[in-house]
């Protein structure tokens, strides 16, 4: 495979999604690469349906992984991931990188839901995900991150998220997390011993007129307001589990 | 530059008003996650590395002169808890119509003009820094370690923790204070030629969790 170097992986997977005039999405990009295999599946309505399926395990140290999204007007897509990511140590020195870049035009629609990404004991991975969402678009995204698998201490990870509106910033944060990163990530300012950490962003033009109020969604979850016409769910939670309920939980107030 | 003015702003019973906030120690007490100075000194050592960078790059990139109105936009999207956003605009506020008295200036009175409802304070605090003639590291430090001194003190009141061991969290912080300070000052630097987008974004959920929830409680001993 082309992608494989002696430093690591490097793939990239692409998807464009457009309107195709009959009331539906059409794919005209479909690209996937190496670890990053993508498969269409059964959309709903003008809805079209994407499925990242992990073709090899990773990312490990070393590896580069990017996926590229981009919705066009009027437009509608759905991704999601056939599994959770399990970031592992690898055989090459330095830290993995997995970089999403998501740009949904004016009038598109773009639902963001991989499953959860795993950090696993040893492994060391920088994520960033950046969301471009023109005036009148519409996102839905959701970040889950697990902090190790099942009684297992995490790997290090860092992940940046940041969500621009019409060109402005309106969500911009950075969680560090396992050995390595600087301390007190796992006290009671940060994470408190949760070993599950989510945030699920709605992007949604309505909401400038109709901003929505903030409100605690259980002890550990919060859904608040952001600066533009968006809403950021964070919650931590003792697993991936209770912590997918409480996003879901999140989405259904929103959508209800 | 005098060495003195930095005490002066630095100094607890500077009239800003942060006495009135716990930085967000009076929730976590109440969820019970401090109980005592080891949770307190984990506490504080999280919100240094998360919002202390943050405020002392915020400061710092100020001193350097960067547009207040970007980097207050910019401390908008990295603060999702509007109880958060209200509060550093209300502390903000707080510290300049102070300042405008202690080192008046038309550079203070323009931010006052600009922001009638108070702009966030770590932006604030730099500009400040920058009348009082402070260099861009003292305004790192004041930010830095306002961050630990505040639910330091308040958790003295909140527990009835012993002052001196409170005061000995702060001083094993010291050298991390140090650090943050130089990652801070370097990140502004870095602003000042790759703009606001590359400033820290440093993330801690209990503290956006636990802000929303303190200020939907009817009684509480600390407005923040």
């Amino acid at each position: 495979m082309d992608g494989v170097t002696a430093t690591g992986v490097r793939a990239t997977a692409r998807i464009v999604a457009r309107e195709d005039g009959r009331g539906g999405t059409s794919l005209p990009v479909l690209e996937g690469q190496g670890p990053l295999a993508l498969r269409r599946t059964r959309g709903s309505g003008a809805e079209a349906r994407v499925m990242v399926v992990g073709a090899m395990s990773g990312p490990l140290g070393g590896d580069r992984f990017s996926v590229e999204a981009t919705v066009e007007r009027g437009a509608r897509l759905c991704v999601g991931s056939a599994a959770a990511t399990i970031a592992l140590p690898g055989q090459a020195k330095g830290e993995a990188r997995y970089d999403v870049r998501l740009d949904v035009a004016d009038g598109g629609e773009l639902r963001w839901l991989p499953e959860q990404l795993i950090s696993a004991k040893g492994s060391d991975l920088h994520v960033t995900t950046r969301a471009d969402v023109g005036a009148g678009g519409r996102l839905v995204l959701r970040e889950e991150q697990v902090l190790g698998r099942a009684g297992e201490e995490p790997g290090r990870l860092t992940s940046r998220l940041t969500v621009r509106v019409a060109g402005k910033a309106v969500l911009d944060q950075e969680l560090a997390c396992g050995p390595g990163v600087p301390g007190g990530w796992d006290g009671p300012a940060v994470l408190g011993g949760h070993r599950a950490v989510g945030q699920l962003v709605v992007v949604r033009p309505e909401f400038e007129a109709e901003p929505v109020a903030a409100r605690m969604l259980g002890e550990c979850a919060a859904l608040t307001p952001l600066v533009g016409p968006a809403v950021l769910v964070s919650a931590v939670a003792v697993d991936a589990l209770r912590l997918r309920r409480v996003l879901d939980e999140a989405l259904g107030h929103l959508s209800g | 530059m005098s060495r003195a003015a930095l005490l002066v702003l630095a100094d607890g019973r500077f009239p800003a008003g942060g006495h009135a906030h716990s930085g967000g120690a009076e929730a976590a007490v109440k969820a019970g996650r401090i109980s005592g100075a080891a949770d307190l000194e984990e506490f504080c050592r999280g919100r240094l590395h998360t919002a202390g960078l943050m405020a002392g790059a915020f400061a710092a990139a100020a001193v350097l002169g960067a547009e207040v109105r970007e980097l207050d936009a910019a401390a908008d999207a990295r603060t999702p808890s509007p109880a958060l956003r209200g509060t550093a605009r209300k502390l903000g506020r707080q510290l300049l119509r102070a300042a405008r008295v202690t080192w008046p200036g038309p550079e203070l009175d323009a931010v006052a003009r600009e922001f009638p409802k108070g702009a966030h304070q770590p932006v604030v605090l730099g500009v400040v820094a920058r009348a009082a003639g402070l260099s861009v590291a003292d305004a790192a430090y004041c930010a830095a370690y306002e961050c630990v001194s505040g639910p330091a003190t308040a958790v003295v009141r909140l527990l009835s923790l012993d002052p001196f061991e409170a005061t000995g969290v702060l001083a094993r912080l010291a050298p991390e204070v140090d650090r943050v300070v130089d990652q801070a000052v370097e990140a502004a630097r870095g602003a000042a030629g790759g703009g606001v987008d590359v400033l820290p974004a440093g993330s801690a959920p209990l503290l956006e969790i636990g802000a929303e929830w303190h200020a939907g409680w009817g009684v509480r001993l600390f407005a923040s």
